[in-house]
Formats: C-alpha cells, sequence, structure tokens
C-alpha cells in the first residue's frame, strides 16, 4: 500500500510540468511526445496534400497552365519526402509512443529524453525541406529539390540548392528515425510488464519492432548515399560520377537498398494494428498470431534482398533480373499469409461498421490491390512496359495511400477515444471513410489505365488522348484532399470534448491499453501489471 | 554517449511508477543502457557496410562484368595463350561525347572480325573544336555485359585523359584482344567509349 501511495506522491510531483511552450519543449512523458508526433505528421499529411493537389490542378487539362515545369518538379518530388518522412513515419512513431507502453503495461518509454530529441528534430527537418520554396521568392536560389524523391545521380548532382536542403533534411530525418527506433526496440526488449513474453505481446509492438530493426539497417545507407551526393557536389568525388571513374547507377542501388524496406518500414505498423482492430469488431481473438508474427519476419528479410526491382530496366545483366523478379514475387507469400488470416479473423464474426472497422476493411481491399499490382509490376517482361508510367504511381498510392495512411486512420479512429477520454462523432467518421475510399479510387483507377496506355510520370503535361482521365483523377483528387478537413474537424472536435468514452469503449477490444482510463493518466503504469 | 548525469533523466518515466524498487529500476537502466550500446555498434555498422558497398560494388561489376564494365590498366593482362582460328567474333565500335566536352569524337572503323585471342589494333579518332586546350577522359563499356571481362586492353588512350590543344586532331589507338575463354554463344561484342570532360 505504501508502494501505492509513495508512487501516487510522486506522480502528482511529476504532473507539475512547465506549462505553455516549454512543456512541449521539454517534455519527456510518451503520451504528449505521441501527440507531438501525431499532430505533427496530421499537419504535414495536409501540406504534403497542398503540394500535390497544385500538381493535379496542372494536370486537370493538356498544355501547361499554372506553374513552370520546374515548379511542378519541386511539387511532386517535395510532395513524396513530406508524406513520406514528414506524415507517415511520424505517424506510425506517434502510435508507438502513444501505444506501446500502454500495451506492454509499461511507465513510460525507456529512454523519455532521448524521445524528446527525436522528435524535436522533425520540425527542423521540414522546415529544411520546403524552406527553399521561400527562398525561391526572395530570389535565393532556384527553389526546392527538383529531382524527385529518389534523389537519382547525375540529376541531384547538378539541381541547385534545393538539393542540399533536401540532403540535410534527409540527415536530420534519418537521426530522428534512429533514435526512434533504438528508443522503440529498447522499451519492446526491456519494459514488457511481467510476465509478458515476446510471444504475447500485441502484434502492434512485433511489427514495430521489426520495422524498428529494418529502420537501423538501412537508414545509414540512405545516410550515407545522400552523404556521397553531397561530396560529390561540392568536395571534388567521383562517387557517382562516370567521367571521373564513379556510376550513376550505384547510387540507385544504394538509394533502393534503402527504399524497398522503407515500404515495410511504413507498413508493418499499419499491418500491427489493423488485427486488433479486426479482432475487436468481429468480436473475436486475432487468428493466426504466429503465422502473422512468422510472416512480420520473413518480409522484413525478404525486404531487404529485392531493392533492384525499383530499376529492371536500367540494363541489369539477366541473371540478375531473373533473381530480383523471383524474389519480389517470393514476398507474395508471407504477405498472402496475412491476407488469409485477416480475412479468417472476421470469418464468422459478429461483425459491426463503426469507423475504425470501415477503415480497417476497406484497407484490407484496396491494399490488396495495391499488392497485386505490384506483382505484376515486379515481372520483368512486363515492367518494361509500365516502369516510370502512372501504372507505378497508381500502385504504390494503393499501397501507401490505401494500405499506409488509410490503416493510420483505422488506427486513429479506435484509440482516439482512449487517447482524448471523448468519443468521436460515429456520424462524420462514416462519411469521412466513404468520401475517403471513393475519391481514392475515383483518383487512382484512372491513372493506372493512363499508365496502361503509356503516359508517363513525373511530366507536367501530356497527350490529348490522356484528357480525360487525367480531369477525373483530378477532380477525385480535390475530393479526395476536401474531405480530409472532416477528419480534422472529427479530431480537432474529440479532442475538445463531446461524449464521455468509457474504459473500454469497443466492446470486442482486448489488451492492457483498455484497462486504463481513458484518457489514461499521466503516467501510465505506475505498478506495472502482472500479464498471465 | 550519455553522460552520467543523464542517466537519472533516461529513466524518469521509470522513477515515477517503481519508486519503492529502486534496485529493479537501477538494473532496469543499466539493461536498457548496454541494449543501446549494442544498437549504437548495429548502426555503425551499418554505416560501415554502405561505405563498404563502394568499392565492393566496382569489384563485383568487374569480376562480373554487370554495366559492362571492363577491367582497367592491367599489369594482370597476360599474352593470349593460343589464337583459336577455328572462330570469328564481331567486334563493333561506337563512341559519344558527354556534354561539357566539345570534341568530336568517332572510331575510324566502324567493326572488325577478329580470332579470339589475336592481337588487335582499333583507332578513334578526337577532335577539340574549341579555340582553348581542353582534357578529356574516355570511359568504356563493353556489351553484352558477360562479355566485358574477356574484352582485354593491352593499350589503350582510356588508360590517361588526353589533351587536345585548340584545333588539334587526334588519333587514339587501342589494342586488345578477346580472350579464347568467351563463351560460345557470343558472337558479337560491342565496345562503346563516352567521352567526358576531365575532372579536375
Amino acid at each position: 500500500m505504501t508502494t501505492y501511495t509513495d508512487a501516487h506522491a510522486h506522480d502528482e510531483h511529476h504532473d507539475h510540468h512547465p506549462s505553455g511552450i516549454m512543456r512541449w519543449l521539454t517534455t519527456t512523458n510518451h503520451k504528449d511526445i505521441g501527440t507531438m508526433y501525431l499532430t505533427f505528421s496530421l499537419i504535414m499529411f495536409l501540406v504534403g496534400g497542398i503540394m500535390i493537389l497544385g500538381v493535379r490542378a496542372e494536370l486537370f487539362q493538356p498544355g501547361m497552365q499554372l506553374m513552370k515545369p520546374e515548379f511542378f518538379n519541386q511539387l511532386i518530388g517535395v510532395h513524396a519526402l513530406v508524406m513520406i518522412f514528414a506524415a507517415l513515419m511520424p505517424a506510425a512513431t506517434g502510435f508507438a509512443n502513444w501505444l506501446l507502453p500502454l500495451q506492454l503495461g509499461a511507465p513510460d518509454m525507456a529512454l523519455p529524453r532521448l524521445n524528446n530529441w527525436g522528435f524535436w528534430l522533425l520540425p527542423p527537418a521540414a522546415i529544411l525541406l520546403t524552406l527553399p520554396f521561400t527562398l525561391a521568392l526572395f530570389g535565393i536560389g532556384d527553389g526546392a529539390v527538383a529531382t524527385g524523391w529518389t534523389l537519382y545521380a547525375p540529376l541531384s548532382v547538378q539541381g541547385g540548392i534545393g538539393v542540399d536542403f533536401a540532403i540535410f533534411s534527409v540527415h536530420l530525418l534519418g537521426i530522428s528515425s534512429v533514435l526512434g527506433s533504438i528508443n522503440i526496440i529498447v522499451t519492446i526488449f526491456n519494459m514488457r510488464a511481467p510476465g509478458m513474453t515476446l510471444f504475447k505481446m500485441p502484434l502492434f509492438a512485433w511489427g514495430w519492432l521489426i520495422t524498428a530493426f529494418l529502420l537501423i539497417a538501412t537508414i545509414p545507407v540512405l545516410a550515407g548515399a545522400v552523404t556521397m551526393l553531397l561530396t560529390d557536389r561540392h568536395f571534388g568525388t567521383h562517387f557517382f560520377d562516370a567521367a571521373g571513374g564513379g556510376d550513376p547507377i550505384l547510387f540507385q542501388h544504394l538509394f533502393w537498398f534503402f527504399g524497398h524496406p522503407e515500404v515495410y518500414i511504413l507498413l508493418l505498423p499499419v499491418w500491427g494494428f489493423i488485427p486488433h482492430i479486426l479482432s475487436a469488431f468481429s468480436r473475436k481473438p486475432i487468428y493466426g498470431y504466429k503465422a502473422q508474427v512468422y510472416s512480420f519476419w520473413a518480409i522484413g528479410v525478404l525486404s531487404v534482398v529485392v531493392w533492384a526491382h525499383h530499376f529492371l530496366t536500367v540494363g541489369l545483366p539477366v541473371p540478375a533480373l531473373l533473381y530480383f523478379m523471383y524474389s519480389t514475387m517470393s514476398i507474395s507469400l508471407p504477405l498472402a499469409v496475412l491476407f488469409f488470416c485477416w480475412i479468417a479473423n472476421m470469418w464468422k464474426g459478429s461483425m459491426s461498421f463503426e469507423t475504425p472497422m470501415l477503415f480497417a476493411t476497406g484497407w484490407i481491399i484496396l491494399f490488396g490491390i495495391g499488392g497485386l499490382t505490384g506483382l505484376v509490376l515486379a515481372d520483368v517482361a512486363a515492367d518494361a512496359q509500365y516502369h516510370h508510367s502512372y501504372f507505378v504511381v497508381a500502385h504504390f498510392h494503393y499501397t501507401l495511400f490505401a494500405g499506409g495512411i488509410m490503416g493510420v486512420m483505422a488506427g486513429v479512429y479506435y484509440w482516439l477515444p482512449k487517447m482524448t477520454g471523448h468519443m468521436y462523432s460515429e456520424r462524420l467518421g462514416k462519411l469521412h471513410f466513404w468520401l475517403t475510399a471513393i475519391a481514392f479510387n475515383c483518383t487512382f483507377i484512372p491513372q493506372f489505365f493512363l499508365g496502361l496506355a503509356g503516359m508517363p510520370r513525373r511530366i507536367p503535361d501530356y497527350a490529348l488522348q490522356f484528357a480525360e482521365f487525367n480531369m477525373i483523377s483530378t477532380i477525385a483528387a480535390f475530393v479526395l484532399g476536401l474531405s480530409q478537413l472532416i477528419f480534422v474537424y472529427n479530431i480537432v472536435r474529440c479532442v475538445r470534448g463531446g461524449e464521455k468514452a468509457a474504459d473500454k469503449p469497443w466492446e470486442g477490444a482486448e489488451g492492457l491499453e483498455w484497462t486504463l482510463s481513458s484518457p489514461p493518466p499521466y503516467h501510465s503504469f505506475t505498478v506495472q501489471p502482472q500479464v498471465k | 554517449m550519455v553522460d552520467r548525469g543523464g542517466s537519472a533523466a533516461l529513466v524518469c518515466g521509470s522513477d515515477a511508477g517503481s519508486v519503492a524498487l529502486m534496485t529493479d529500476v537501477t538494473d532496469r537502466d543499466l539493461a536498457n543502457r548496454r541494449l543501446v550500446v549494442k544498437l549504437l555498434w548495429l548502426v555503425a555498422g551499418a554505416i560501415l557496410f554502405t561505405i563498404a558497398l563502394v568499392p565492393l560494388y566496382n569489384v563485383m561489376c568487374e569480376v562480373t562484368g554487370f554495366n559492362g564494365k571492363t577491367r582497367g590498366q592491367s599489369a594482370q593482362v597476360e599474352k593470349p595463350a593460343k589464337v583459336d582460328e577455328s572462330r570469328w567474333v564481331t567486334v563493333e565500335f561506337t563512341s559519344s561525347v558527354m556534354p561539357g566536352l566539345s570534341w568530336e569524337f568517332r572510331p575510324k572503323q566502324s567493326s572488325m572480325k577478329v580470332h579470339p585471342g589475336q592481337m588487335q589494333l582499333a583507332t578513334y579518332i578526337a577532335k577539340n573544336v574549341t579555340n582553348s586546350e581542353v582534357a578529356g577522359q574516355a570511359i568504356p563499356s563493353v556489351s553484352p555485359g558477360q562479355a566485358a571481362q574477356y574484352f582485354r586492353k593491352i593499350e589503350c588512350f582510356c588508360f590517361q585523359r588526353q589533351a587536345l590543344k585548340a584545333g588539334e586532331t587526334k588519333e587514339m589507338p587501342l589494342t586488345f584482344y578477346v580472350s579464347p575463354d568467351l563463351p560460345e554463344n557470343v558472337q558479337t561484342i560491342t565496345l562503346s567509349y563516352a567521352f567526358y570532360s576531365a575532372v579536375k
């Protein structure tokens, strides 16, 4: 009993944190930091969205109407960098911060101060990335990085100051990710409640554990590659310069050695929390827990040996083409196991379709389309036709917008009552889902057709024959963008008040986080629970 | 990495929790730090791996001929053991001049037929069309890639940078042979030179 009061007194003491901006600058609390990550992610999601709406507006009709091609190039590259590094990755890290201590029965993350630093590296990185836009308005430089997010040499060796800003931004984002990953691995290994073995961990923790290892293994490769780019640009090295004995193809290898695992870095945390949602709203336990964990591992390992399928058309020798084709396709085996588990989880369950479940089930279908179109692209013979076309653009938006962001939205709706202590508006949530799902498909299905018809990506103008599909895609993209405002409004409304949420607002939900109050106390588990 | 004073802050989340179990907290703190150090080694390993990838990539290309990379200037090029007069191989020559170098550059012969193992001389012609002295560097590439390692250069203008005076025209020789070990299915080899402005 003394233990409890002691801890409680201490807790009171800790609640006297600085107020105002200093609270957020100095906080080491996992929920505060999680909230900052998620807020930052939401803001950058809107910023990246506005950029791509500019692109879609330009593509509304053939010909150049709104902007110069250089500015168009800047928008597409920065859109991708912002969405990947500043929207989707921080969203996953934000969830890790919020949920891991709650789900593992820990009082906080293992390394709270490191955690704070990890977050506060992000805003400067985002500013570095977008600053050249503003500088260009004052006549300094020629705008942001215009190479596309892949920063391919030799284009990036010749680019303007935007490339340098992007390189330093990637450095900061990389340091932040590696610090966050170290923190998550240490938390998962050392902070679990007594009795919670690795194979009793929630799948979300498993997904993040593998993500964190992938980040630690591959982010340094990206950091190394962009550093070589920087020295090529300014310090007379020739890593990627054929005239000096270097090789531009080397950059593609280095970039995609990071870039392909990055796809799974973005998706594994989502695969982690979808089963929780499916299980809760089907009122059945998670199906095939171990099969899912082993599939995570299999995909994590395979993801680092398939990178060259991103540049199958660059002139690789035939044995390499065959290897990368078959190894890429083999990823679909563990992924099929996951799909089977997700569907089996719902089989004969007593299902109900609240907003998180709508997003989760819609997610399975849309992510499935993303996966299957990826198989087409992995085929060496077919890829020769589809490479660098709008088919690729549609494919990776099905995996990253549907598979990534819509999965994150399912998680937001599922855990928002726990985080805020209030229920969100179910009516607005459902409206948001249907608008998002329909507008998303109307945006990207036409892009599959455009790609099949041969429209190249990253080009600001197009032939007249592509006009109708581009018009449909642009209109749907604006609907998609505007319907995200419902999402923002629903969250803000939920944070500010509304119907009180029960400790366990979802009937079928399972996990330690639902044993705490909604919202949870400032320090999550002051006494660690015993897991049987 | 973290100073001693910082260690208290590292566990400030957990000290709120298990105050009564102070020893437990310290143990966990130590375990955390040990794991952090291990993970930092992993990061360092990944950085070293990245640096190692650059030479590894070059070695891999030279050994396998990926990318059409030919062996460089070679002390290792031994004279061909024998000439295989039963086979003919066509060697084609192409050229290109990269942006930033105002030269004309073309092969004197578009192709030649050779026996594997037979020493041959080929010539390229380069002309500097500017009115100042310019240095260039030729970078070879052989296609198909699997033939690259069987294409041996004894003497080549690509071994050094070449300087041309204003308006100067120069014949650039190349002595080579095709190794008799060349796989039977390769009947044509294309040798391409790209001339770059020499790097400072």
